[in-house]
């Protein structure tokens, strides 16, 4: 599937996504908004990780831990009685990307499948920190005391204003995506990916630049944790556990590596099917299980890559 | 005489039981080509790969530009002029051949943490890139990606790349490998124009190559140095020739 | 100040802790070292392995005819996983394998909800395993000294099958180099089921071992699992005495840190400062170990790889 196509699929997504809410209003059916919400806010954190993983080669298995610090950052506030959101939003970006400068440092000292279990350890950790500070909720969570406040600038306790805030940030997201992959850092990276000993022979220093790379993708999903809190009203550690990061891997996968509207696709299919197959049965893990199973053995480079591996053979 | 521009001596390398190169010294003076050769098994490649960072020797000591390099890692020397190609091929194959030249024009451009303008379209990279392309006379095969270009061309890819750098002196790492007739003579073509600009340190198993272009050459067997001198030197001399060129010198 | 009795006792259930840790370790270092593959579903074999044991044990009132069934059932369980899902995912890279594992062990967890239902099963202690050995004036619970005599026993004998026979050697080089085996013309395919029913086997003894001391849950696997990683990571990929001295340290490390933290802030914090400070530092403990080891060896403490 060429870019062509990947372009007017999400031109598409994103007209409908425009008008979810008012369908929504008229069929009285607010799941609609929420489930998009949800969608919005999964496939930038889809995004922040296709940065890393889908160009930059790094499959981290701990990328849903800066959602959940993002998400904690903004709760622990609140339970501060910080509510302004523009010192919540900007910090929850900031303490997600210190995290990730710390994580990054240890992981990208190794490769393969140590870099994958790293990833995997710390941000179980993470969990684990979120579960033992009774002081936040612990393991019962954190509610959300008020939403972040903007001042008289924008009312995100309105649900349809956070829903288009949210719309909007996902297509900022998608700019910057945009402009980073293409960008003489964003070829550092695929370099990088491709063939880090060449890289290194013409005289890059891959680690500090892949360390970037790491922390702006941990960045970019501190802040879709941040909508997170925000869409839910309530903060759980959950959200940091390590199969929420497999989750993230999943969607990335199903839409295609490598392509910037790969995980806003991957994202829309996953939770469709999630969506569908519950309705089905309350044991719908037990067909996703294996059908991921099947996909990764049959279906190379994800549902889009399977055809756009054709595209690149031909062009 | 100028200081040579690249001196190496006493390099030691082993790999548990098995030296693979036996305290070297070597001399290679500004803008000349200084040939390596040996039998199969000699660590020609595992000189290189001491020379530009990529393996820490035992012991020994090699200064480039008059500065001591042995210690520093390979981006480090890379930038400070000292390019290299790899015997088995190193590229970037999901690149056009210009992507994979502008990454290293982009290498010697400063930092790369810009994170806006997108470096695809950037004259500054793709202008030398190409410029880069048409020494080695890849020019025409510019947008063609890296993995659909033949052996050959990957081969002239590889200089391309190194003389992106903007290098002070080559380590060609049998830069000819796998090549046909024609398509040597043409890398020799291209060998012999640089020559006098660059500095270049040259591994080869291609005779002809090698007395063609070579100021110097030094002949390696099992790590350890056992001749060097200019190209009718080395012919001339019997320990080389009863270890390694046989009847070939005869012929040359 | 600290309770020499307590600190003995949590010393020995550091200690069985660390020995159900190398069952599982052994068995998965040998699987990311020999055939380069990252099996995440290997905490489903555990768990398993337990549900298996503490169904039998219930049915029969015999937890040692329980321990017993379990092991060829997960054996035959893994062999096959290991022939049709997982031998054409060695071929692959790291992150498919990372999915289909992980779609195994969704399918698992899953499986397991079905069959047992959300809450888990509770395996009560073997009658003839009740009971303490008084050691210096400190109870010891028979169970758990069967558990690190068991844990040890298999230690050894893994041991010498990597060592002694012909078979170990197979293993520790493919361990270092799989291409010089398969060039030396050996059936790679063969040693890697070996391997992977291994691996298998002690994942469910340590599975039925744990059911009557820790839960057997939906999810046990997973739980266990992100530490059974940490202790390859620090023992270095590959290598069983790695796994051994790995899993001695996470478990006596893990143990001790849950036990003693507090009183050792308390040292220089305020009591309420060291209260909620040492369960959370306790939990990340391990991880801090991890990191420090990774900090100046990479490769862990006893890489195998040479190849």
């Amino acid at each position: 599937m060429g870019n062509r196509i990947q372009t007017i699929i999400v031109a598409l997504v994103f007209i409908g996504l425009a008008f979810v809410p008012l369908l929504a209003e008229a069929t009285d059916t607010p799941f609609y908004l929420d489930l998009a919400r949800r969608l919005m806010i999964l496939s930038i954190g889809a995004l922040s990780l296709n940065l890393i993983m889908g160009y930059g080669g790094l499959i981290s298995f701990g990328h849903a831990a800066y959602i959940g610090i993002g998400a904690y950052t903004v709760g622990i506030c609140a339970e501060h009685e910080l509510v302004s959101g523009f010192i919540q939003w900007p910090l929850a970006i900031l303490v997600s990307g210190l995290f990730a400068v710390v994580f990054g440092a240890i992981s990208l000292r190794t490769r393969g499948v140590y870099f994958i279990m790293i990833t995997l350890a710390l941000a179980q950790m993470m969990y684990f920190l979120g579960v033992s500070l009774d002081r936040y909720g612990g393991d019962d969570g954190l509610p959300l005391i008020e939403r972040s406040y903007f001042n008289d600038l924008i009312d995100i306790s309105d649900d349809l204003t956070l829903y288009y805030v949210i719309f909007l940030s996902l297509a900022l997201c998608l700019l910057f995506s945009q402009r980073l992959v293409n960008s003489r850092f964003g070829m550092v990276i695929q370099g990088a990916r491709s063939n880090e000993g060449r890289m290194k022979a013409i005289g890059f220093p891959t680690f500090r630049y892949q360390l970037t790379a790491f922390v702006i993708a941990g960045m970019m999903a501190g802040f879709a944790g941040a909508l997170l809190a925000n869409h839910t009203d309530f903060i759980n550690p959950d959200m940091m556990h390590w199969t929420r990061s497999g989750d993230l891997i999943i969607m990335v996968l199903l839409g295609g590596m490598g392509s910037l509207a790969g995980p806003v696709i991957g994202a829309l299919v996953f939770l469709l099917l999630e969506e569908l197959l519950s309705g089905i049965t309350e044991y719908w893990q037990l067909i996703f299980g294996p059908f991921l199973v099947l996909a990764v053995l049959f279906a190379r480079g994800g549902l889009l890559g399977f055809f756009s591996e054709k595209e690149r053979e031909n062009g | 005489m100028a200081d040579p521009l690249m001196e190496v001596r006493g390099l030691r390398k082993s790999f548990g039981g098995v030296v693979a190169t036996d305290n070297l010294d070597l001399s290679v003076e500004t803008g000349s080509i200084h040939a390596i050769i040996g039998p199969n098994g000699a660590g020609k490649t595992t000189l290189i790969n001491q020379l530009s960072g990529m393996l820490a020797s035992d012991s020994g000591a090699v200064r480039f530009a008059g500065r001591d390099i042995t210690r520093l890692p390979t981006p480090v020397r890379a930038r400070s002029g000292l390019a290299r190609t790899f015997q088995i091929t190193s590229i970037f194959h999901e690149f056009t051949a210009l992507e994979n030249v502008a990454l290293a024009v982009q290498a010697n451009d400063g930092h790369s943490f810009r994170f806006w303008r997108s470096a695809r379209t950037e004259t500054r990279l793709t202008e030398p890139a190409l410029a880069a392309l048409e020494t080695v006379g890849l020019a025409g095969r510019a947008d063609v990606m890296a993995r659909l270009m033949s052996h050959g061309e990957h081969r002239q890819l590889e200089i391309a790349m190194a003389l992106a750098t903007e290098p002070r002196m080559l380590l060609l790492d049998e830069p000819m490998a796998g090549m046909g007739p024609d398509e040597s003579r043409r890398m020799v073509d291209i060998l012999s124009r640089l020559k006098g600009d660059q500095t270049i340190l040259l591994i080869e198993h291609d005779m002809d190559a090698v007395f063609a272009l070579a100021d110097r050459i030094t002949v390696l067997v099992y790590g350890r140095e056992i001749a060097t001198g200019t190209p009718d030197e080395i012919r001339a001399n019997e320990e080389v020739r009863t270890a390694y060129l046989g009847d070939e010198a005869e012929a040359v | 100040m600290i309770d020499g009795a307590l600190l003995f006792e949590q010393l020995f259930n550091g200690l069985q802790l660390g020995l159900l840790l190398f069952l599982l370790a052994a068995g998965l270092t040998l699987v990311f070292g020999i055939m380069d593959m990252m099996n995440l579903a290997h905490g489903s074999l555990y768990m398993m392995g337990a549900y298996v044991a503490a169904q039998v044990t219930l049915w029969t009132g015999s937890f040692i005819l329980g321990v017993a069934v379990s092991l060829p059932v997960i054996l035959l369980l893994g062999v096959i996983l290991e022939a049709s899902v997982l031998r054409p995912l060695y071929a692959r890279g790291h992150l498919d394998q990372v999915l289909a594992t992980f779609g195994m062990i969704l399918f698992f967890n899953e499986f397991v909800r079905l069959v047992w239902g959300p809450d888990g099963i509770e395996v009560p202690l073997p009658a003839f395993l009740k009971g303490n050995v008084v050691l210096f004036d400190i109870p010891l619970p028979n169970y758990r000294l069967v558990v690190i005599g068991v844990g040890l026993l298999v230690a050894l004998l893994i041991y010498l099958l990597v060592t002694r026979t012909r078979t170990g050697m197979l293993i520790r080089a493919g361990a270092s180099n799989r291409e010089m085996v398969q060039a030396l013309g050996i059936d790679i395919n063969r040693v890697f089921t070996l391997v992977f029913g291994i691996g298998a086997a002690l994942a469910a003894l340590a599975g039925a071992l744990a059911g009557p001391i820790l839960a057997v849950t939906i999810g046990m696997g997973e739980h266990i699992l992100i530490q059974v990683l940490v202790v390859i990571v620090i023992g270095g990929i590959g290598s069983i005495r790695g796994a051994f001295v790995g899993a001695m340290l996470i478990g006596i490390m893990d143990i001790l840190g849950r036990s003693f933290l507090d009183t050792f802030f308390k040292l220089f914090l305020p009591d309420n400062a060291a209260e909620t400070a040492a369960p959370a530092v306790a939990s990340m403990l391990i991880y801090i170990l991890m990191a420090g080891v990774l900090f100046f060896r990479p490769q862990g403490l006893f890489p195998a790889k040479t190849g």
